[in-house]
């Protein structure tokens, strides 16, 4: 569970200081869904880069199962990301170089799994969001919507608590999205994952059973019943 | 995994990859070729060294000259007292300039000092020989006057008398021949002048040849003079016979006739019995080679004593300065250009890393360590390292070919060689001093040993690790929160 107390986050341009988030108080129980919504630039990538460890918060705590994040060392946190939390970029962000399968081995390489168990685990994964025949393709080789099932592959071949998922439809075409949010959705209940979605695509936050909205880093959140 | 990545990488930035590879193998490329440059001089002074010395010597102990010494030589040469045509010669077998000469106890003196393995004696002479032919001339001149014989001589020739008598006709042809010969000691032979020679043709002597009229003789001047083994040679109206032709290891020979020491005291004109112009002197080891210096230096009077490494500083010539040149020069050149290729790679390898932030980024936030991803970028600069270190090697490697196909000449000359200008007539100390002075003729060979490989091998795994920790500290400043937002 994730627990957000009093989370600002000041950036400092020049002189001038800029609050992404200011006094952010937010709870996401395990197995949640939580839909962040707003403008660009109105501090939706700062919340979930708080959420998945690869930053600190300016002042207030970000804790997860009781451990705040923004007290542990550098390792610490880099094992947290590790083993608990799995990531979507918009951008699918995959390694050029590698096959889809190698790409998704890249997730278990600092869990310490043996090679041939990566590989077999890597194939599984890629087999559940349906690329079973794609395992060799480079990232290049494949359309948008394969490389973000690629992405999503890898968030999740390592069995994480959290999967936190940043714009994962803003470079897809609209059939595409539909399929990439399904699956998501679909995992999501699947696997009982503590799920947080950043989007500005209105057509998504509809859907969600519970919607934040953030605007110049005040959070507002919503709760309703499930589509 | 980090093997498929660094294989994948390296594969997909082939280009950059070989242009960091490329600018570490010019820098390393050129070290090889100044490394074996370098040490084809050092093996050529070595070789000149040794032509002077024979191998197996270490150092050579000499008396040097007064400057009083050494004064114009005297020769009496004319035609007979008769007043006929003649032809006369003059035979003499001075001491070779530049050296006063050392007691023959001297030998046993330094052999009996600690440290020393072998001394030999040795004396240095020149042979010269003048032949005249004279021929009288003629009185003539005065009205009608009878003409008569007249003493004619050297630069005789037509009178000037404008009506009295003159002398006409007559003068001298006369023939200057000279060779060096050195006495060597024939019962220790792998020591002394005829160590830097092997005998390619008949026998050199045996250890009871001390007083035999035997020669060996150089085979560059054999060559000059017709002579074989079996012939005879005149060395002050002595026949010697030629057992043996010794061919020097670096063309150029200690003397052009070698005969027995004892032979060479008792035949010399400077009354040089029981006395020796140098002694050749073998260590135990070559670490005892300073003590031995210092130890003749202080114990044997007079004694002036010359190590390799002495007579190394003494080379002149081209193959000096070609040898200063790849010392100094070369080896500044290369350090310039090496730093100058592990800095390119350096910034190279920064400025990949700087075009692969997202990659990085993405790592660290799936949990990648900083010091897994440092470890990649070293590898990758790493194996670039070693590619340039392989393109070196051969760039290297050609370049040393090249010199050593082209082998260019360098002559080198050692002594005390005479400052007087080009042309002028040397008399005296100066003479000797120019006679004492050796000139040696060298091929240059530019040897590519396994040291020099592996010193290439040691700097481009540096130069890969350099490059890796330029790039390995830019990636683990990184941080993947910074590293994602900068590509939203």
């Amino acid at each position: 569970m994730y627990q957000l107390t009093g989370v600002t986050k000041r950036y400092q341009r020049g002189k001038e200081a800029i609050d992404a988030l200011a006094g952010v108080d937010l709870t996401i129980a395990d197995g949640d869904q939580l839909v962040v919504r707003g403008p660009t630039g109105g501090g939706k990538s700062t919340l979930l880069q708080l959420l998945g460890g690869l930053d600190r918060a300016t002042s207030g705590t970000v804790s997860l199962d009781g451990t705040d994040l923004g007290g542990l060392s550098e390792a610490a946190l880099t094992r947290v990301r590790a083993a608990t939390i799995g990531f979507v970029f918009q951008s699918f962000n995959l390694i050029p170089t590698l096959s889809a399968q190698e790409n998704v081995e890249t997730a278990l390489a600092p869990l310490g799994v043996k090679a041939a168990e990566r590989a077999r685990r890597a194939a599984e994964a890629l087999e559940s969001v349906g690329l079973a025949e794609r395992l060799t393709h480079l990232p290049g080789e494949l359309s948008g919507g394969q490389q973000q099932r690629v992405a999503i592959a890898r968030a999740l071949v390592k069995q994480p608590k959290v999967l936190l998922a940043d714009e994962p439809t803003g470079n897809l075409d609209e059939d595409t999205r539909d399929d990439i949010v399904g699956l998501l959705e679909g995992l999501w209940k699947e696997l009982g994952l503590t799920y947080v979605l950043v989007t500005h695509d209105s057509s998504i936050a509809k859907r969600a059973p519970r919607l934040a909205v953030i605007r110049k880093g005040r959070l507002k959140v919503t709760e309703r019943e499930a589509a | 995994m980090f093997l498929t990545y660094l294989r994948r990488e390296l594969r997909r930035r082939r280009k950059a990859a070989l242009v960091v590879a490329l600018g570490l193998a010019l820098g390393i490329g050129l070290v090889i070729t100044v490394s074996s440059v370098a040490a084809g001089m050092r093996d050529a002074q070595d070789e000149v060294l040794h032509s002077l010395y024979g191998v197996g010597t270490d150092l050579t102990v000499s008396k040097e000259a007064d400057e009083s010494d050494g004064g114009p030589q005297t020769f009496r040469i004319g035609p007979g007292e008769d007043g006929e045509d003649s032809t006369e010669t003059d035979d003499r077998l001075m001491p070779l300039g530049g050296f006063q000469h050392l007691d023959a106890s001297a030998v046993d003196d330094v052999a009996a000092q600690d440290g020393v393995d072998t001394a030999v004696g040795a004396l240095a002479l020149n042979d010269i020989e003048f032949k005249g032919d004279f021929r009288q001339g003629r009185i003539a001149g005065g009205a009608g006057g009878q003409a008569a014989p007249g003493q004619g001589g050297p630069g005789g020739g037509a009178g000037d008398g404008e009506g009295g008598p003159r002398i006409e006709g007559g003068g001298a042809d006369i023939d200057v021949d000279s060779f060096t010969v050195t006495g060597v000691d024939v019962t220790r032979q792998d020591v002394g002048p005829l160590s830097s020679s092997r005998i390619s043709d008949g026998a050199t002597f045996g250890k009871n040849d001390t007083d035999a009229l035997k020669a060996v003789v150089d085979s560059a001047y054999a060559k000059d003079e017709g002579l074989k083994t079996g012939d005879k040679i005149t060395i002050k109206g002595k026949k010697f016979e030629v057992v043996g032709i010794a061919t020097a290891d670096t063309g150029a020979a200690t003397a052009n006739v070698y005969i027995p020491l004892q032979r060479a005291q008792q035949l010399s004109d400077a009354d040089l019995e029981d006395k020796v112009s140098t002694i050749y002197v073998k260590a135990d080891s070559s670490e005892d080679i300073p003590a031995v210096k210092d130890a003749i230096d202080e114990n044997v009077a007079g004694a002036s004593v010359t190590s390799a490494s002495d007579l190394a500083e003494q080379v002149s010539g081209n193959l000096s300065t070609a040898s200063n040149l790849a010392t100094n020069i070369g080896r500044w050149l290369s350090v310039v250009v090496l730093v100058a290729a592990f800095l390119l790679a350096g910034l190279l390898t920064m400025s990949a890393v700087g075009r692969r932030v997202r990659e990085f980024g993405t790592l660290k936030a799936l949990g990648w360590r900083s010091g897994r991803v440092v470890r990649q970028v070293m590898g990758e600069a790493f194996v670039n390292g070693i590619l340039g270190g392989v393109l070196g090697i051969a760039l290297g490697i050609a370049g040393a070919y090249v010199v050593t196909a082209v082998a260019p000449t360098l002559d080198a000359s050692v002594g005390p060689a005479s400052d007087a200008p080009e042309g002028a007539v040397l008399r005296g100390p100066q003479k000797m001093l120019d006679e004492a002075t050796t000139s040696v003729e060298v091929a240059l060979q530019a040897p590519v040993t396994l040291s020099v490989i592996a010193l290439a091998v040691a700097l481009a795994a540096a130069g890969g690790l350099i490059a890796g920790c330029f790039g390995g500290w830019r990636a683990a400043r990184l941080r993947p929160a910074d590293a994602l937002r900068r590509v939203e």
